[in-house]
C-alpha cells in the first residue's frame, strides 16, 4: 500500500505544480486519493493528467455520477482515471448544481466516454457538451425521467 | 436504446439490417444496426437496454448483505467474480481483513469461474463460427465445475457465496477432492479443444486477421481483459493491483500481439491453463485452520455455535440480520480481473445500513463499444465473430 500512496501523492503534486489552484479539495479515504476539480477546469486538468509524461493518465475506466439530492451542488461526477504505466488509480471529481447539470464531454481525450456519459445522461440527466450523440442508452427513447435520480421513486407511480 | 438511424452512403447504394435483438450470435439481447453495402458493412450500431433492469437502483434499496444477490444477475457466467468484488469493495468500505483462508478459497473458486465462463465463450464462439463439437465439449466440462460450485455453496449459478468479510459458509469436506478431479480431467480436455480448433484452417480463416484492434485504440476505447491483452498490452488487475492474496500465487500475464480474433482466442486458451496453475497452487498452499470470514461484532455475523450458546451472539445475529451493518461515509472504487476484463464496483456510503449509491463498472459494456471499430469495413460474417470475441454479457451490459 505504501509504494502506492507515495506515488499518488506525487501525482497530486505534479497538479499542484502545473496549477496550484485546480485542486479545490484533496480526499484521502481508504488509500483512493480524489481530486475535486471545479467544472470549468476539469478539461484542463484532465488534459494535464493524460498527457503530462510523468503521468500518462491514459485509461479512463469509469464515469460515476453520484445524486446528493437535496444537497447543493447536488450531483457529483466522479471520473476514475488509471495510468498503466504507474500503476496507479486516482479520481477526479466535479461538483454540479442541481439546476444547471451540465458539463464538458470528455469524448475527444477518450473515445470510451460516450458510452459512460450517455449512460450518466440516461439515469442521471446530466448534459454534457460537445458529446456527439447524447441519447439515451440503456432506457427506452421516450422514457420520462431519470431512474437513478434520488427523487425518482424505487417502486409505485412517479 | 435509440431507433432512429442515419446512414453515411445515402439511401440508393446502402442497406438498413436490423440484427437482433433476437439473434442467435448477439449472444443474448444485443441489437446492431448495421449498414450495408453489399455483403459489406459501413456502420455498425450496437443498440442496447433490452435487459436493463436497474439493478443499480435496486441495490440502493437494499441492505450490503443483500446487495450481493443482485451481483449473481449481472455477469451470470461468472456470478463469483461479482460476489468477489462487490464485497471486497464493502470490506474496503469497512475496512475489514479477510482472513488468509477465505481469501485463498475466494481466488481458487474465481479461477474455476474463469475457466468456466471462458469455456461457455469458446463453445458459443465456436458454435457461432460452425464448429458445433467444442461447444458440446466445453459444456461437458463446464458441468464438472458448475457441480463443484454445487457442492460448496449449494447454488450451479446464483451462488452468493462470497460474503462481507469471508465466506457464507464452511466448504463441505471432500469439496478439494472434486476440484483435484477437475484438475486432473481438464488439462486432457483443453487439449482436445485445441487439436480441433488451433490449426483448423476454417477456424483460422474465420478468424485470423478478423476484428483488428491496435493497442492504442484499445486503451482510447477503455477495452479491458483478453481483448486488451490480445493487443499487446499486459494490464491484468490481479498482477498490477493484486487483491485477495494474488500476489503470492506464480502466473504469467498471457498477451499477444496480433489484436485479431485469433489472439484473443489464444489469449483465453492460455488463461484458463493459468487458471489451473493457480487453482493448484491454492490447493497446495491453503492455510488449513483459520476462519472462513472475519470477526467483527455487529458487522460480520457470528457463528452458529456463539449466536446459540452467548446473548451477545444472538443479539449481534438479530441485528445484523434485520438492520444490517452501518460503514462510515465515504467512496470506494474496487477493481477485479473478472473473465471479461476490469470489473468494477463504485459504493458510496452516507454512514446508513444501505449502499447510497452503487455504480458496476461493468467490463462488458465498456468492451462492447469497440464492436463498430472492429467490425466496420469487413463482411457480415465477420460481425458474427467480432461479437463472439468480445464475449460479452448482456445482463452486464444493461443492468
Amino acid at each position: 500500500m505504501d509504494p502506492d500512496r507515495g506515488q499518488v501523492t506525487s501525482a497530486v503534486e505534479s497538479v499542484r505544480k502545473w496549477d496550484a489552484q485546480a485542486i479545490l479539495q484533496l480526499i484521502e479515504f481508504r488509500g483512493e486519493t480524489t481530486l475535486v476539480v471545479s467544472r470549468e477546469n476539469l478539461r484542463r486538468v484532465c488534459e494535464f493528467l493524460f498527457s503530462d509524461p510523468k503521468l500518462h493518465f491514459t485509461f479512463l475506466s469509469d464515469i460515476t455520477p453520484v445524486d446528493r439530492f437535496p444537497l447543493e451542488p447536488r450531483f457529483e461526477i466522479n471520473y476514475q482515471l488509471l495510468s498503466l504505466e504507474r500503476k496507479e488509480r486516482l479520481r477526479i471529481q466535479v461538483k454540479l448544481p442541481g439546476n444547471d447539470p451540465t458539463i464538458h464531454s470528455l469524448t475527444t481525450l477518450w473515445p470510451t466516454a460516450n458510452w459512460h456519459e450517455r449512460e450518466a445522461w440516461d439515469l442521471f440527466g446530466i448534459r454534457f457538451e460537445g458529446h456527439p450523440e447524447l441519447t439515451r442508452i440503456l432506457m427506452p427513447d421516450d422514457w420520462d425521467g431519470h431512474p437513478l435520480r434520488k427523487d425518482y421513486p424505487t417502486e409505485g407511480y412517479r | 436504446m435509440a431507433t432512429t438511424i442515419d446512414t453515411v452512403a445515402g439511401p440508393s447504394k446502402a442497406m438498413v439490417l436490423n440484427m437482433g435483438p433476437q439473434h442467435p450470435s448477439t449472444h443474448g439481447v444485443l441489437r446492431v444496426v448495421l449498414e450495408l453495402d453489399g455483403e459489406t458493412v459501413l456502420k455498425a450500431r450496437s443498440v442496447i437496454g433490452y435487459l436493463h433492469t436497474g439493478i443499480e437502483k435496486t441495490m440502493e434499496a437494499k441492505t450490503y448483505s443483500q446487495g450481493i444477490t443482485c451481483t449473481d444477475r449481472l455477469d451470470y457466467l461468472a456470478p463469483l467474480s461479482n460476489n468477489l468484488c462487490y464485497c471486497m469493495a464493502v470490506e474496503k468500505l469497512l475496512g475489514v481483513e479477510v482472513p488468509k483462508r477465505a481469501q485463498y478459497i475466494r481466488v481458487l473458486l474465481t479461477e474455476l469461474t474463469r475457466i468456466s465462463s471462458h469455456l461457455v465463450w469458446l463453445g458459443t464462439h465456436a458454435l457461432d463460427l460452425g464448429a458445433m463439437t467444442v461447444f458440446l465439449y466445453g459444456f461437458r466440462e463446464r458441468e464438472d465445475i458448475q457441480k463443484i460450485f454445487e457442492f460448496v455453496s449449494g447454488q450451479r449459478m446464483m451462488t452468493s457465496y462470497f460474503r462481507v468479510g469471508g465466506l457464507a459458509l464452511e466448504p463441505p469436506t471432500g469439496w478439494l477432492d472434486k476440484v483435484e478431479r477437475f484438475l486432473e480431467s481438464f488439462p486432457p480436455h483443453l487439449k482436445e479443444y485445441e487439436d480441433l480448433l488451433t490449426r483448423n484452417r476454417i477456424w483460422m480463416g474465420r478468424t485470423q486477421g478478423v476484428g483488428h484492434l491496435t493497442a492504442d485504440d484499445a486503451i482510447a476505447l477503455g477495452v479491458s481483459g483478453p481483448l486488451l491483452r490480445a493487443s499487446g498490452v499486459a494490464y491484468d488487475v490481479r498482477k498490477t493491483f493484486p487483491y485477495s492474496s494474488y500476489d503470492e500465487f506464480d502466473f504469467d500475464v498471457c498477451t499477444q500481439t496480433a489484436g485479431d480474433c485469433y489472439a484473443r482466442y489464444q489469449v483465453r486458451v492460455a488463461e484458463m491453463r493459468e487458471s489451473l496453475k493457480i487453482v493448484r497452487q491454492a490447493i497446495d498452499r491453503m492455510p488449513q485452520d483459520g476462519n472462513f470470514r472475519a470477526s467483527l461484532p455487529g458487522i460480520i455475523p457470528p457463528s452458529r455455535e456463539e449466536m446459540k450458546t452467548s446473548i451477545e451472539g444472538l443479539i449481534y445475529h438479530f441485528k445484523i440480520f434485520t438492520e444490517g451493518f452501518a460503514p462510515p461515509p465515504g467512496q470506494v472504487y474496487q477493481a477485479i480481473e473478472s473473465p471479461r476484463g476490469e470489473l468494477g464496483f463504485f459504493v458510496a456510503s452516507d454512514g446508513s445500513a444501505k449502499p447510497y449509491r452503487v455504480k458496476v463498472r461493468a467490463p462488458s459494456f465498456v468492451n462492447l463499444q469497440s464492436l463498430p471499430r472492429l467490425a466496420e469495413g469487413r463482411l457480415v460474417s465477420d460481425l458474427i465473430a467480432c461479437i463472439g470475441t468480445t464475449d460479452i454479457i448482456l445482463g452486464e451490459v444493461d443492468r
